[in-house]
């Protein structure tokens, strides 16, 4: 029992104190996992609203390939992003293998499948005479969908925090891709996983708060999105 | 008389889906200005004629011509569309302000910041609603909805308005006031308007032609009047109002008027047909009247038949009853004469309606 709250009290004083180990810590997290969530926007929102307007044979299986993506195993991406750029793999020559850069990639690719699913529901969800009355209005085919991405901008935003939730999180492929390294490529999740498994619970727990405390701002705003009514 | 040019035109217009064709339309004209009305139960090819009309839907065949030119799906289906506007029965509001909703037409067309706001003023006073201007369209009513989105129609001064039922979810006086506005807004401006709707009364008050479709193709279409006195075929008739429709073989003609035999009963009515033939009669239910006892030589009303009423149903302003003389015949009372004639399931009554007031269908 005293481990436990011993190290919380410490946890507190690291908070408190803003230990630039914990600060440092926390925004490489920050700008990993928000760049990540930002590619996965661009590419995600861009294809999933393309599937929801378009129709083609296949659709069907192209859409419960998106929704499998949604449930991506880090462990699995972490390891085929570890073989395409490892040394002599097809990506090598990059050489960004154990750098911020492989673990933004690596959260991307996470991330982008389920603002894609998040994506394409949302723009399905919208009624279905909507697009006739936009395209009534007089506008464009781009106008059409630039209408509709604003007015499914609410289901997206909860894509956008799913996936940013989905990636500040993930452990296991930043481990296996950034190398956790101290002091350049270590996140919040890795570094607890290392403190914890050195018995550095203070530490630990300083970064699990943390983690909780995102999490729970993720689920306020996801929260105040599902209470908003429609519109008639 | 010259004939104006029509602003829409229709040359043998067919849509399939799946297979099926859902929407044959050999010609169709709308002229600069008229209200045409599309009434038919649902299902029968309204919204898909309007939609096929406003180029929001690719039809399997036929051509469209807006005011004498060929609307062509290759180049910039929008700039047809940027001169049309089409209310559908849900309001489809953008998630944004009043104001943004009635501007989003204007926004599409790339106007300036303040000619839009003109507009958008100007339409929502017109709809009696520019006190919601900076309301959110979440939090207004359904009454208020549909107005925005009449308003946002017509900010965009439509040379053809589209209207899909427009009133069809709304309570009936909410719908009362929103027809009232419209009518006058119409009135104003003298857009011309294709208006589907499946409530008859709607159509026939605000329009100058009407035309019954079933099944995607159009039965019958012509002035109000026309239709409703003399629809071509058994499914027209009963869906302008006709309650009665009775079939018969002529029996007996003189010059003008002739004797046909409905059911064992001789049915006098005015028309030309040849002996033998069958045809069918339509008789409106304001045109039956209901005495106690056969009213001698105090009608012109050759047509006298007693007979039992089987039913009396109201129907708001007046009584719809249904009776049994030997053929089926229905009567429209007032509940003056309901009361006046004691009029009461089970009770034998007199019915009769004048030879002349009865429609009739020949039958190819």
């Amino acid at each position: 029992m005293d481990l436990i709250l011993e190290g919380i009290l410490k946890a507190f004083y690291l908070l408190v104190t803003f230990d630039p180990e914990v600060i440092k810590i926390t925004f490489l997290s920050l700008q990993v996992s928000g760049s990540a969530t930002l590619i996965s926007l661009l590419i995600g929102i861009s294809i999933g609203t393309m599937v929801a307007l378009a129709e083609f044979p296949g659709r069907r299986f192209v859409v419960s390939l998106i929704n499998t993506g949604m449930g991506l195993p880090p462990v699995v991406v972490g390891l085929f992003v570890t073989i395409f750029l490892w040394r002599n793999g097809p990506l090598g020559f990059l050489g960004v293998l154990y750098t911020p850069t492989a673990m933004i990639i690596a959260q991307a690719i996470i991330a982008t499948p389920i603002v894609m699913g998040i994506s394409l529901a949302a723009i399905q969800a919208l009624p279905k005479n909507l697009r006739l009355q936009i395209l009534a209005l007089g506008a464009t085919r781009f106008q059409m969908v630039w209408i509709l991405v604003k007015e499914a901008k609410l289901p997206l935003l909860a894509g956008v925090m799913a996936g940013f939730g989905g990636v500040i999180s993930e452990v296991g492929a930043s481990i296996m891709v950034g190398g956790n390294i101290k002091g350049y490529s270590r996140l919040l999740t890795t570094a607890t996983v290392m403190e914890t498994s050195r018995g550095n619970f203070d530490i630990a727990i300083a970064l699990g708060i943390i983690l909780l405390l995102l999490a729970y701002f993720i689920n306020l705003i996801l929260t105040n999105i599902q209470q908003r009514e429609r519109p008639r | 008389m010259n004939v104006p040019a029509p602003i829409l035109e229709v040359d043998g217009l067919k849509v399939r889906k799946g297979g099926a064709l859902v929407l044959d339309i050999p010609s169709l004209r709308l002229e600069e200005g008229e209200m045409l009305s599309l009434i038919g139960p649902n299902g029968a090819g309204k919204t898909t004629l309007l939609q096929a009309l406003a180029c929001l839907i690719k039809p399997s065949q036929g051509e469209l011509f807006f005011k004498e030119k060929i609307v062509s799906s290759n180049h910039g289906l929008f700039q047809y569309r940027r001169r049309l506007a089409m209310v559908f029965q849900e309001p489809l509001l953008f998630d944004t302000t009043v104001f943004e909703n009635v501007s989003s037409g204007l926004k599409i067309r790339g106007l300036k910041r303040a000619e839009i706001g003109k507009k958008v003023a100007e339409n929502l006073e017109r709809f009696g609603i520019l006190h919601l201007v900076h309301r959110s369209a979440r939090k207004i009513s359904g009454g208020e909805a549909q107005r925005v989105a009449l308003a946002r129609a017509f900010a965009t001064q439509p040379e053809v308005l589209f209207l899909d039922e427009p009133f069809a979810s709304l309570d009936p006086p909410t719908r009362e006031s929103l027809i009232d506005d419209l009518e006058r807004v119409l009135r104003q401006t003298g857009t011309t308007t294709i208006f589907a709707t499946h409530d008859r009364m709607e159509a026939l008050r605000l329009s100058d032609r009407v035309a019954v479709m079933n099944r995607g193709r159009i039965l019958q279409i012509g002035p109000p009047p026309e239709v409703m006195n003399q629809p071509l075929d058994e499914f027209v008739a009963s869906f302008v109002g006709v309650e009665t429709i009775l079939t018969g073989r002529v029996s007996k003609k003189d010059k003008g008027s002739f004797l046909a035999s409905v059911m064992g009963h001789e049915v006098e009515a005015v028309g030309e047909v040849e002996l033998g033939e069958t045809v069918v009669f339509c008789i409106r239910p304001e045109n039956v009247t209901l005495s106690p006892s056969s009213p001698k030589g105090a009608t012109s009303a050759r047509n006298v038949f007693t007979g039992k009423i089987e039913k009396v149903i109201p129907m708001g302003l007046f009584y719809k009853v249904q009776l049994q003389c030997g053929f089926p015949l229905v009567a429209y009372v007032t509940g003056h004469s309901l009361e006046d004639l004691e009029l009461r399931e089970g009770k034998e009554v007199v019915a009769s309606f004048k030879a002349t007031s009865i429609h009739i269908v020949r039958k190819k």
